[in-house]
């Protein structure tokens, strides 16, 4: 079989795969099903081996859709064996082998609209529950926890919107070394495909508003025991919830087909209690403020116009061209008297305030570091030479 | 190609059926002249039915590789991309290059001599509709070898994932446009035929309902072609020309590709089941030995597919931010849809109860049909349920549900028509054992693929997964091992039954095999001359039965035979 998808793709079926594969048929076949034929355990969140029904809802969306399931599962097989008992029953009593003769009859207005009018009666009766089910699923308001889910071709971002946590952003990749086993066609461990770095933490009894968007093409957030299943639109935002009954971890798989490595981006939902919570958020925090600037450090000159440089590529130079001489209503800096004013602090306050009604915007969202660096930049570019250096400091005390 | 030789001795001694010894002058055309000029419904049809059978096989060969990579977790024979490629391929292989050319092929065949017309409408756009198929299917199979390979969007060609996509997207593109444009062709002449060339006497209302749930079928094509054709219009131009209808980067609206789409997906699979209820609505009457329950109520029962169908289409797309009313609306929608679709079962039933029933092949299959096809329509309930939907859409529950109505709906009403109609084309009757076998394989084969499927979908294995968590393995290969069954059990059904009756080996078929059955087809001798009520025929009260041909002296006593 190895040949036909030679070209495709390396040759990674051997002799002894394939010997593999032959014995887990013969095992298949043989109904020796009840032993899993891989050395693997139910993975609690997860999938359990050989699990036929929903998985163990852990909030109480996640229980009424499993509510409605059996409720419908039920009515149909009730109506299943209704209907084809009598056709079963047909079948073995009206043949021809047995001497049945056939009647007559052809069409019945009355049968007709009672095997109309009775389905229809059940379906409204079906459509009750769920109704008020759709209702409380979409209803994402009043949120103690706003989380952007962004997907990304192959991972996902989590970015704590509002909140306790506000702030905090990273990235979820699956284990590397599950990819290498899924390319070697050697799988191993419960969580196989459904292990992540960094799986994203929610406190437990918290309602938690999921906002998804992707970055590429459309992913699709799903954890089966949350009763989440969203599609991450490109461009767009869609939003959902959850509000996690119990602690543990709910594992989930992209679900929008999104190319190549659709397989490999899972999703693991970490549910804590509110002290844990509290405490991974100060952790992450402390870990954010240890990378940040330090508002006191002291910058030389090139260290402050290469940040600056950076920053007028990414916020400035749209309006104020890259030669700095803007155009139209926006000011030129190259050569602006207030830029090369020895008094440093008249461009910090425009940066921080503002000028001619807002079209020069506030900058004050940036970091002091940032401000110093920005106005350093333009106080020391084109034919600007002043030589001016403005420290964070500088920024922090105008800014008072 | 048998319907060759069969044809090829026949016109000569036959000429009672066609009128006045019209074929004497000119006979079957012989040589390629004959297929490549073909005019003639029933050529065309064979030709059509072959094609699809071709492209079936070819279709199942892709699925059967992509369950001998999914027999267990990790990745054995391919890289993930060509996986991809080959659930893409094998989706519209099958919905656009099987299915739909079969009933066709099934339409061509049937419709003329059901009706009791000379042919289609208008054969020579019959002849282009037939052989624009080939260079789509040629573009479609090809595409695997252009750089990078097939699409690997999935069927449904999702924005903008299909900008991602290689040079072979817009070949597929293409194709698609042609296999639409042939599609549209082939309707317009079902409709032209059934509404103006009905034999005097054949009332609409008398008409088989093959014929009905086709010229319902061909109503649903024409609206829902050029919806397919404007979204992926939109799609190459996105691709090539700078436009932004579904690239967000440009402003565009991935949700509103997939809006457009599915206004046409959802038609589209109605159009893959009408025919096939068509099918199963002459069949069961004939091996009841008694009359179809509720003729009216199916017609009806029809239309209102073909209406509701066209708006329920946004149940594809409960996950993708639905506001809470659309939720609710398209939840209702298509709940309702279970209603016809129950009368049709119900009627199918009656029309089974105190019967006279035997269970030759064909009505082995309507009967496995209904059996089967039912417990997909449940699923298709239970899917319908815009809360249970959040659990199990996009996962194998959902590949379950479309295996359940598309191979056990569609095909299997399909092959119980090839072996029903079978010997009015070929003039052979089919191996009754072969036939059997052919169908205890398949059903059981069928379900021991499927049925496990919705089990992995209810504990959340996503479609689409070139490799999956370990726990999943055990029904994925019950799954393969059903697969492979299923794919070995229609290759046997090309050797075994399909070839032979190809080659006129088997038993002569007599006019009529089937004591129960009714309709002009069974009139006509078999195999059915190269041509066919060329002077109308005058037929009884029911519509069901020939009493002369050309215009009558006088009305007959029954008030039938109005002058042609």
């Amino acid at each position: 079989m190895n040949p036909t998808f030679d070209d495709l793709a390396p040759p990674m079926m051997t002799m002894r795969s394939f010997w593999r594969s032959a014995r887990l048929l013969a095992l298949a076949c043989g109904g020796a099903l009840a032993a899993p034929a891989f050395a693997v355990g139910d993975l609690a969140g997860g999938p359990a081996v050989n699990q036929y029904n929903l998985h163990p809802p852990a909030s109480a969306i996640a229980f009424d859709q499993q509510w409605l399931h059996n409720f419908m599962l039920i009515i149909c097989v009730v109506i299943f064996i209704a209907v084809f008992g009598v056709m079963f029953y047909s079948i073995v009593v009206h043949r021809k082998s047995k001497g049945a003769r056939a009647a007559n009859f052809h069409e019945s207005t009355t049968v007709e609209i009672a095997w109309t009018v009775v389905p229809f009666v059940i379906v409204i009766l079906m459509a009750l529950p769920a109704t008020r089910v759709v209702v409380a699923m979409k209803d994402t308001s009043s949120a103690d926890l706003t989380i952007k889910v962004t997907g990304i071709q192959w991972k996902w971002g989590y970015d704590y919107l509002k909140g306790e946590g506000e702030g905090i952003g990273f990235v979820s990749t699956l284990d590397p070394a599950q990819r290498e086993m899924s390319e070697a066609g050697k799988p191993q461990g419960d969580d196989y495909l459904l292990k992540v770095d960094n799986p994203l933490i929610v406190p437990v009894d918290k309602k938690v508003r999921l906002v998804t968007t992707a970055n590429d093409v459309i992913h699709a957030f799903y954890v089966p025991s949350l009763g989440v299943q969203e599609t991450a639109l490109p461009g767009f935002v869609r939003d959902t919830w959850f509000r996690a009954d119990r602690v543990g971890s709910y594992y989930g798989q992209c679900s929008q087909l999104c190319g190549k490595e659709h397989s490999y981006m899972p999703i693991h939902v970490k549910v804590v209690t509110a002290q844990e919570y509290t405490a991974w958020v100060d952790g992450k925090k402390k870990e954010a403020a240890a990378k940040a600037d330090d508002p006191a450090k002291v910058w030389d000159l090139a260290g402050l116009q290469a940040r600056g440089e950076a920053l007028y590529t990414a916020n400035c130079q749209v309006c104020h061209q890259p030669n700095g001489k803007g155009g139209g209503a926006v000011k030129p800096l190259d050569g602006s008297p207030t830029v090369l004013d020895a008094d440093k602090t008249k461009q910090i306050h425009v940066l921080l305030n503002g000028q001619n009604n807002g079209a020069m915007p506030s900058w004050k969202q940036l970091s002091d570091t940032e401000i110093a660096a920005v106005v350093t930049f333009t106080k020391n570019h084109w034919s600007n030479a002043t030589g001016q250096m403005v420290q964070p400091t500088d920024v922090a005390a105008a800014r008072k | 190609m048998s319907a060759v030789i069969g044809h090829d001795g026949i016109p000569h001694g036959t000429a009672g059926a066609g009128g006045h010894g019209h074929d004497e002058h000119h006979g079957a055309p012989h040589g390629w002249r004959r297929w490549v000029y073909a005019t003639n419904h029933k050529d065309i049809g064979t030709m059509y039915l072959v094609f699809a059978f071709t492209m079936f096989m070819i279709g199942g060969v892709l699925a059967l590789a992509i369950r001998a990579e999914l027999f267990q977790p990790g990745l054995q024979f391919m890289h993930p991309q060509f996986f991809n490629q080959l659930t893409t391929m094998h989706g519209l292989i099958m919905v656009f290059g099987a299915i739909m050319p079969a009933f066709v092929g099934f339409a061509n065949w049937m419709i003329p001599m059901q009706i009791g017309a000379p042919d289609m409408a208008f054969a020579r756009m019959n002849n282009l509709s037939f052989w624009l198929l080939i260079p789509a299917a040629i573009m479609i199979v090809a595409s695997f070898f252009m750089p990078g390979g097939a699409p690997a969007a999935g069927w449904t060609l999702y924005a903008p994932l299909t900008l991602q996509m290689g040079p072979s997207m817009d070949a597929g593109i293409f194709a698609l446009h042609i296999l639409g444009a042939s599609s549209i062709m082939g309707s317009i002449n079902i409709i032209v035929t059934v509404l103006n060339m009905r034999a005097p006497g054949m009332t609409l209302m008398k008409m088989p309902l093959f014929c009905w749930t086709w010229l319902i079928t061909a109503y649903l094509l024409i609206a829902v072609m050029p919806v397919l054709a404007g979204a992926i219009t939109m799609t190459l131009t996105d691709r090539h020309f700078g436009t932004s209808f579904f690239n967000p980067a440009g402003g565009g609206d991935p949700v509103m590709y997939q809006h457009i789409f599915w206004f046409f997906g959802h038609p589209e699979v109605y159009i893959m089941i009408l025919p096939a209820f068509g099918i199963i609505s002459a069949i069961i009457p004939a091996f009841a030995r008694k009359r179809l329950f509720g003729y009216t109520s199916m017609v009806y029962a029809t239309a209102s597919i073909a209406i509701l169908s066209f708006i329920v289409w946004a149940h594809h797309m409960f996950t993708q931010g639905m506001p809470v009313t659309g939720q609710l609306f398209f939840m209702y929608a298509t709940m309702l849809i279970a209603v016809p679709t129950g009368v049709k079962i119900f009627n199918w039933v009656a029309t089974m109860w105190r019967g006279s029933m035997t269970f030759e092949t064909p009505m082995l299959w309507a009967v496995g049909f209904i059996f089967v096809f039912t417990m997909g329509g449940f699923t298709g309930l239970i899917l319908a349920m815009a809360p249970i939907d959040i659990q199990i859409h996009d996962t194998y529950y959902v590949v379950a549900h479309f295996h359940y109505v598309l191979v056990a709906g569609s095909l299997f009403a399909m092959f119980g028509g090839v072996y029903y109609w079978g010997s009015k084309w070929t003039g052979v009757m089919y191996n009754e054992t072969r036939g059997k076998i052919h169908f205890w394989t398949s059903l059981i084969f069928f379900n021991v693929t499927f049925f496990p499927m919705h089990f992995l979908g209810l504990a959340g294995m996503p479609r689409r997964y070139a490799d999956y968590p370990m726990q999943f393995t055990d029904f994925n290969m019950i799954a393969t091992v059903g697969a492979f069954g299923f794919g070995l059990s229609q290759v046997y059904f090309l050797f075994a039954v399909v070839v032979p009756m190809l080659r006129g080996k088997g038993a002569p078929a007599p006019q009529q095999p089937w004591e129960g059955a009714e309709g002009l087809e069974w009139e006509l001798p078999s195999p059915a001359p190269f041509h066919t009520f060329e002077t109308p025929p005058r037929l009884n009260a029911a519509g069901t039965k020939i009493v002369g041909y050309g215009a009558p002296a006088h009305l007959d006593a029954s008030g039938a035979g109005v002058a042609a």
